[in-house]
């Protein structure tokens, strides 16, 4: 078994197993945390308890997704050095300052914070307690603005010369920071991170309304979660769109892979759906839909899309699994677009909260957001290969001086640990859903048919006025 | 591009902020890992929650030392970083699963149910001392020297274990513990504190003994070490470190038998200082012992320019925070202070 695998194979399987299980946990905690400042901020506004049920409800979730955040990225920083030496040395003094800035700007703030956020409400004030969360949800914004710079960096390299020892070393950094394809990636990955949240927000929020449970908390929280994803698909998709773009300048044999594109077309058709074969080296059984590609890819009737075989094979991406993961991600954004569709039509209807196939559909749609990530850095990071710094270092050549028998053993135990460890994390949070919130007794103050007749909007204001007086 | 390396030593600065990230994680994280070793011998339940509840604002921060340590390297010493990191790829990997398990265990302890409860403590337990033990493995495996020929490594995927590294393993399990039982004497009350005094004394004993050990021991694994103690005039300034090694354990078995509240924990960071710097005089001026000195593993100064900018001005911004946690989270923990 070993024999078949080189320690370049194994790293290789051990990273992209490792960072799978990673990005699901802060793709989930990016967005979780600016819902919870959004939350808490609206509590502070209003004064109205439900909001604090609501953030003390999601700040659980927060706590157990961020633990494992914490614990899993921690093995990422060093496995760049366990598994990766060569690529280290060579690009460490390019990208390290950017990984090293986001521990200092980021990871600290994190981790402070995070103290205060979960067991400090009885110590500070609600307002410091409030500057607490912020700085949780900014730290996590600002942890994706490096980690995707210096990702990006990866794929489009540039401020950098190459010394005679072959190792990068930096001459711009303004370069470096904001290379060609960093704001378009970064852009696309937190209003994805966004709309993983709000999916999951407006999931939980719709099997509360199925059950009957938690009625008015539920109606608040799952009209705010998928006015987000109302508002936020378009955008993405316009982002997502600008990215490929973006991609085709820089890395044209990504998207060639991406759209199953074996020879030059001029003017190109877009691919549905087919089976790429890297034997035959074309899309076999291709649905296609004329001019498509080329109006998508170069905005013109009849615009050129690169083939695949303008690159040797050794050069080339892996096809298969770029073009299936691009289809996954993209089907996933338009399940989300008519998610968002169906929900503006039912709310301004007032049916949205009436409409049971709906809050069904919501509840199916929970995971999208984490498919969607997923596939979409699959796209992104296997469309990069055979590179692992696009065009100028191979991934192959990069690897540790470390024998294939360590990185076998290592790989098993981590996917033994995550499984098992990551598993119990997830089966908590559901837990924790099925749970429910710690409801106040508040609601009797609005009469002995509270469940049936939710809190609106209107009545969290009143309770204000009310206060005041 | 700026490079600030015509004024000032940049790797000298660089493998000093390195040194003291890592000083830091030692003591920080010391504590919450010596919490974890001494974890499941705690009188009840109760005591546990609260031994938990004491450390459980502040773990996460602290884990973040070791980020920035391994991320310091990876920035300032890419040389170094790439050669230290796959010799040491089993102990590390040990490292990390045992991270994983008791930062986890934080969050499951209060969310498992009371039956299946006792699996994370275990994984605390566990976690905290493997962690505890691998991080000593590897103190010692770099104390000895890391086999290179050249800029290469040639040493086996075992060359780390040694009878001097597994002895510092135990002595640094040995360390965490005094500093796990002596911040909970600072921190909690009652039955909790009283225990944790008596933790205390115990593990003073064995760590003075580790310590005496080691200091015997290390000059004798290295020709040079020995010189730079033993040879005079540089032993002239040196003894200083064990004379105030020997005072600071008196000093801390005193408050000790005293029953004091926050000298034992105080004193033992302080031991832990004159150790780290001992070490520290001794592995100077490598970086991959004994053969690239700092200057030789140093990544560009352009790098290390940027950097010490970020840090300069970022640092006391989070020295400034973790400092006002530590203030929020003041006094003696109470064991029903969960979110």
């Amino acid at each position: 078994m070993i024999e078949l695998f080189d320690t370049a194979v194994l790293s290789r399987i051990q990273f992209a197993f490792t960072i799978s299980v990673h990005i699901i946990f802060p793709a989930f905690t990016i967005g979780l945390a600016s819902w919870l400042a959004f939350i808490e901020g609206m509590w502070l506004k209003t004064k109205h308890p439900i909001y604090l049920e609501i953030f003390q409800f999601w700040v659980k979730i927060f706590a157990v997704t961020f633990g494992m955040g914490v614990v899993s990225g921690l093995v990422m920083v060093y496995q760049f050095g366990t598994n990766w030496a060569v690529f280290s040395d060579h690009v460490g003094n390019v990208i390290g300052p950017l990984l090293g800035f986001e521990v200092l700007t980021a990871f600290f703030l994190e981790a402070s914070f995070l103290g205060i956020m979960l067991f400090g409400m009885n110590r500070v004030g609600p307002k410091m307690h409030f500057a607490a969360t912020l700085f949780v949800a900014l730290g996590t914004l600002l942890s994706a603005f490096w980690i995707l710079s210096a990702n990006s960096f990866m794929h489009t390299p540039q401020g950098f010369e190459i010394a005679e020892n072959g190792i990068l070393v930096p001459t711009n950094w303004l370069e470096i920071l904001f290379n060609p394809s960093f704001p378009y990636r970064f852009f696309h990955m937190v209003i994805a991170a966004f709309l993983t949240t709000a999916l999951v927000v407006s999931g939980v929020s719709a099997w509360y309304l199925l059950k009957d449970r938690y009625v008015s908390h539920a109606r608040i929280m799952l009209v705010k979660a998928l006015f987000a994803v109302a508002i936020l698909i378009p955008i993405q998709i316009y982002v997502g769109d600008a990215s490929g773009l973006n991609t085709l300048e820089h890395q044209p044999e990504k998207i060639a892979a991406m759209e199953g594109v074996w020879e030059d077309e001029s003017p190109a058709a877009l691919v549905l759906f087919g089976i790429p074969s890297e034997k035959t080296q074309s899309t076999n059984y291709a649905i296609k839909i004329p001019h498509l590609a080329s109006l998508i890819l170069t905005h013109s009737w009849d615009g050129e899309v690169k083939g695949l075989k303008n690159w040797a094979r050794e050069d080339r991406p892996p096809v298969w699994p770029v073009f299936f993961s691009f289809r996954i991600m993209v089907g996933m954004g338009l399940l989300m677009l008519f998610t968002g569709i169906c929900a503006m039509y039912l709310y301004f209807r007032k049916r949205l909260f009436t409409t049971k196939w709906f809050q069904r559909w919501c509840v199916l749609m929970a995971p999208a957001g984490f498919i969607a990530i997923l596939t979409g850095w699959f796209v992104t990071e296997i469309g990069r290969q055979p590179y692992v710094v696009y065009g100028v270092l191979r991934t192959a050549d990069m690897v540790s001086p470390v024998t294939p028998h360590e990185v076998a053993w290592s790989l098993a135990v981590f996917v033994v640990v995550y499984f098992a460890v990551f598993g119990t994390g997830i089966y908590y949070i559901f837990r924790l859903i099925n749970k429910g919130m710690e409801v106040g007794q508040w609601q009797d103050t609005y009469g002995q048919h509270a469940l049936k007749n939710p809190t609106t909007i209107a009545d969290i204001f009143l309770f204000k006025s009310k206060k005041d007086k | 591009m700026f490079s600030f390396e015509e004024f000032i030593n940049l790797p000298l600065i660089w493998a000093a902020i390195i040194a003291i990230a890592v000083y830091i994680y030692i003591i920080l994280d010391g504590f919450d890992l010596g919490v974890g070793i001494i974890f499941p011998f705690a009188p009840s339940e109760e005591c546990r929650r609260k031994m938990l509840n004491s450390i459980a604002p502040f773990w996460d921060g602290n884990e973040t030392w070791l980020v920035l340590g391994g991320g310091g390297m990876f920035v300032a010493f890419p040389l170094a970083y790439s050669i230290i990191f796959p010799a040491f790829y089993i102990p590390l990997i040990v490292m990390l699963i045992s991270l994983v398990f008791r930062g986890v265990a934080f969050e499951f302890h209060y969310k498992a149910s009371a039956k299946r409860r006792f699996i994370w403590d275990y994984a605390f337990h566990f976690g905290s001392l493997m962690a505890a033990f691998a991080q000593g493995v590897m103190l010692g495996a770099f104390v000895q020297g890391i086999p290179m020929i050249g800029r290469d490594f040639v040493g086996t995927a075992f060359s780390w274990a040694s009878p001097f590294s597994m002895m510092t393993g135990v002595a640094v399990v040995m360390g965490y513990a005094l500093l796990g039982s002596s911040w909970l004497v600072m921190k909690t009350d009652s039955v909790t504190q009283k225990w944790a005094r008596k933790v205390t004394k115990y593990a003073v004993l064995y760590v003075i003994v580790f310590m005496f050990a080691v200091s015997m021991w290390v000059p004798f694994l290295n020709q040079e070490i020995y010189a730079k103690w033993f040879a005079w005039p540089s032993f002239g300034y040196l003894v200083i470190i064990p004379v105030l090694a020997i005072t600071i354990s008196i000093m801390l078995i005193r408050s000790i038998i005293n029953e004091r509240e926050y000298q034992p924990f105080l004193l033992t960071v302080l031991l832990f200082s004159v150790s780290y710097l001992g070490l520290a005089v001794s592995m100077f001026p490598w970086m991959v012992p004994h053969t690239i000195p700092y200057w030789e593993a140093a990544g560009t100064p352009e790098t290390q320019s940027l950097m010490l900018v970020g840090v300069v001005v970022v640092l006391p911004v989070i020295l400034a925070y973790t400092a006002f946690n530590y203030y929020v989270f003041k006094g003696k923990t109470n064991s029903d202070d969960i979110y």
